[in-house]
């Protein structure tokens, strides 16, 4: 366990050490409130709650967060620091985790520092706290999701463009299985559980209900082994292609 | 003198290529092992499996009795390894970087501190160590590698081209710090700067096409080349039959060569029969022939000779 902090903290601290972080929190910040504003028309419904805001952010992580996971094996490869890392007294596993728990964090405080949303919302009108709380728990779990991915597609290249690129590929196929556009597709000609299967597998399906306020253990379960498998995935990829 | 490094049948496939072919030997405390060999000999890619790096296609390597694909930790924890071109993060500063492998280690507070500041000191980094990686010179950045590697005075150490890019001074400090370290630990270094081998190593192993092809002390492979013991015999020109002749003649002596002139001088090389000492023979000689000497000297043998014999691939013959 101790090794898994040592890896957060340097790769935390990697974060800020380099433009990344300003970049990446002052971007996110000022999509989500552009989003929510304009887009979200905040003001124009009238309603004390933050569905405008929480609304946005499957679309802002398939962007932002292939963005942020892109370096986090595809630069330790390139720069041969892997070979250095995976000799050290540490297993694959903490490796893979402790990378992964950084960027969670980094994402955790990008979306800590929305809280003037909250405000916001509460100075207007009396809105049903819990349900943001629950919101807020459901983005966060939906960005792991997505920096899993973006872990396992950093993982097969060098270079950190392919890497961007395949995760949004994948990412967006994730976002997409819940969405009636896709769904209608299957409708009609396939079974009925197959149409289940590709809409389970929908962030957007089990982000919406969880931010509904429900906090369903079955929701929660699809995002913690949605990003157990992922980072499965990667710390296999990374045993296999360590040696190019 | 207990066996530190146990190497067993170790081999390494990629696709149908074989990088590493039944590598086998050992290395024990005190010994300083130079890998030599062309590059794509397999020289790293066995080091990368020594180091639990790379997962073997055959055969294992134990460090201090722990096997590294069975006990990977307890091995890793007694081997310090400096990999090819020594990377470290780029955006870290030294200080920060040998802190961040020094709690990966298991050290921490004031051991950690000390740990770190006596290894800068071995290595001479002090005065780069709040600078960014990204921006030191490639002296440093090697350095810094080898900082890294012996920051837990690890019993095994390997080291994969420790002086590559290194000025001839910072070579000499590199060196030093090897020998200084040697006799506590089990040091296996790759190179293929003939030199070092001779400056530093116990015992030297030649590897080609993924196989141990000599393995000796560096005086076992001097021993190797043909011009191991031959005399060179530098003298003003004369009459160079004559002299060659007389040469001939001299008690132990296989074979004359002329092997050129020089305006004044002819140099000439004779090779003794085996196990001939024959220098005190060609100095009477020349004495008594009244010879000019400019230069007479038994020659070593060269490393580098006895490295393209056994490394070169064959020509046809013509």
């Amino acid at each position: 366990m101790g090794r898994i902090k040592v890896i957060l903290k340097r790769e935390l601290a990697g974060y800020f050490a380099t433009p990344i972080a300003a970049v990446f929190i002052v971007i996110f910040l000022l999509l989500s409130g552009a989003f929510t504003f304009y887009l979200g028309n905040f003001f124009v419904r009238g309603q004390a709650d933050l569905i405008p805001f929480f609304d946005f952010h499957p679309w802002l992580y398939l962007v932002l967060i292939p963005a942020l996971a892109m370096r986090l094996w595809a630069e330790e490869r390139k720069e041969g620091t892997i070979e250095m890392l995976l000799t050290l007294p540490v297993t694959m596993w903490e490796v893979v985790v402790g990378k992964f728990l950084a960027a969670w964090v980094f994402t955790g405080i990008a979306l800590a520092l929305t809280f003037p949303m909250w405000i916001t919302v509460n100075m207007l009108g009396n809105p049903d706290n819990g349900v943001i709380v629950a919101s807020y728990l459901g983005s966060l779990l939906m960005a792991g999701g997505f920096l899993a991915i973006g872990s396992c597609m950093s993982a097969l290249t060098k270079n950190q463009v392919i890497a961007f690129i395949l995760s949004v590929v994948v990412g967006l196929a994730f976002v997409l299985s819940g969405f009636p556009m896709i769904l209608n597709l299957f409708s009609g000609w396939t079974p009925h559980f197959i149409l289940n299967a590709v809409s389970s597998f929908s962030f957007l399906t089990h982000f919406h209900s969880i931010s509904k306020g429900v906090l369903d253990l079955r929701d929660i379960f699809f995002f913690v082994s949605l990003i157990a498998f992922w980072l499965f995935a990667t710390a296999t990829i990374i045993d296999m292609k360590k040696a190019e | 003198m207990g066996t530190m490094v146990d190497i067993t049948g170790l081999r390494k496939e990629f696709g149908s290529i074989v990088a590493v072919d039944g590598v086998s030997f050992t290395v024990g405390q005190g010994e300083v092992l130079g890998f030599l060999g062309p590059n794509g000999a397999g020289k790293s890619t066995t080091m990368k499996m020594i180091t639990g790096f790379l997962t073997p296609t055959g055969g294992t390597a134990k460090i201090c009795g722990y096997d590294i694909l069975e006990q990977p930790l307890e091995a890793k924890k007694r081997i310090g390894y400096l990999p090819e071109g020594a990377p470290a993060y780029q955006d870290m500063t030294p200080s920060a970087f040998l802190t961040f492998i020094g709690e990966m280690r298991g050290l921490s507070g004031e051991d950690l501190r000390k740990r770190v500041s006596g290894t800068v000191e071995k290595v001479n980094l002090q005065s780069v160590l709040e600078q960014p990686i990204e921006t030191l010179s490639k002296g440093f950045k090697r350095r810094l590698g080898l900082a890294q590697a012996i920051l837990h005075d690890p019993e095994v150490l390997i080291l994969d081209e420790p002086t590559d890019g290194l000025d001839p001074n910072q070579k000499h400090e590199v060196r030093t710090l090897i020998r200084t370290m040697a006799p506590e630990k089990a040091i296996i270094l790759s190179t293929h700067i003939l030199e070092e081998v001779q400056a530093v190593c116990t015992r030297a192993m030649i590897i080609a096409k993924g196989k141990v092809v000599t393995d000796g002390t560096p005086a076992d492979l001097e021993g190797q080349s043909p011009t191991h013991n031959t005399i060179v015999l530098t003298v003003r020109s004369g009459d160079v039959y004559a002299m060659q002749a007389q040469l001939a003649k001299i008690d132990g002596v296989k074979k004359v060569e002329e092997m050129g002139q020089d305006g004044e001088f002819t140099q000439f090389r004779i090779f003794p029969d085996p196990g001939r000492w024959i220098i005190a023979d060609v100095g009477q000689c020349a004495r008594e022939q009244q010879w000019e000497v400019a230069e007479l000297q038994v020659e070593r043998g060269q490393l580098d000779e006895v490295f393209r014999n056994l490394t070169a691939p064959k020509q046809a013959l013509t």
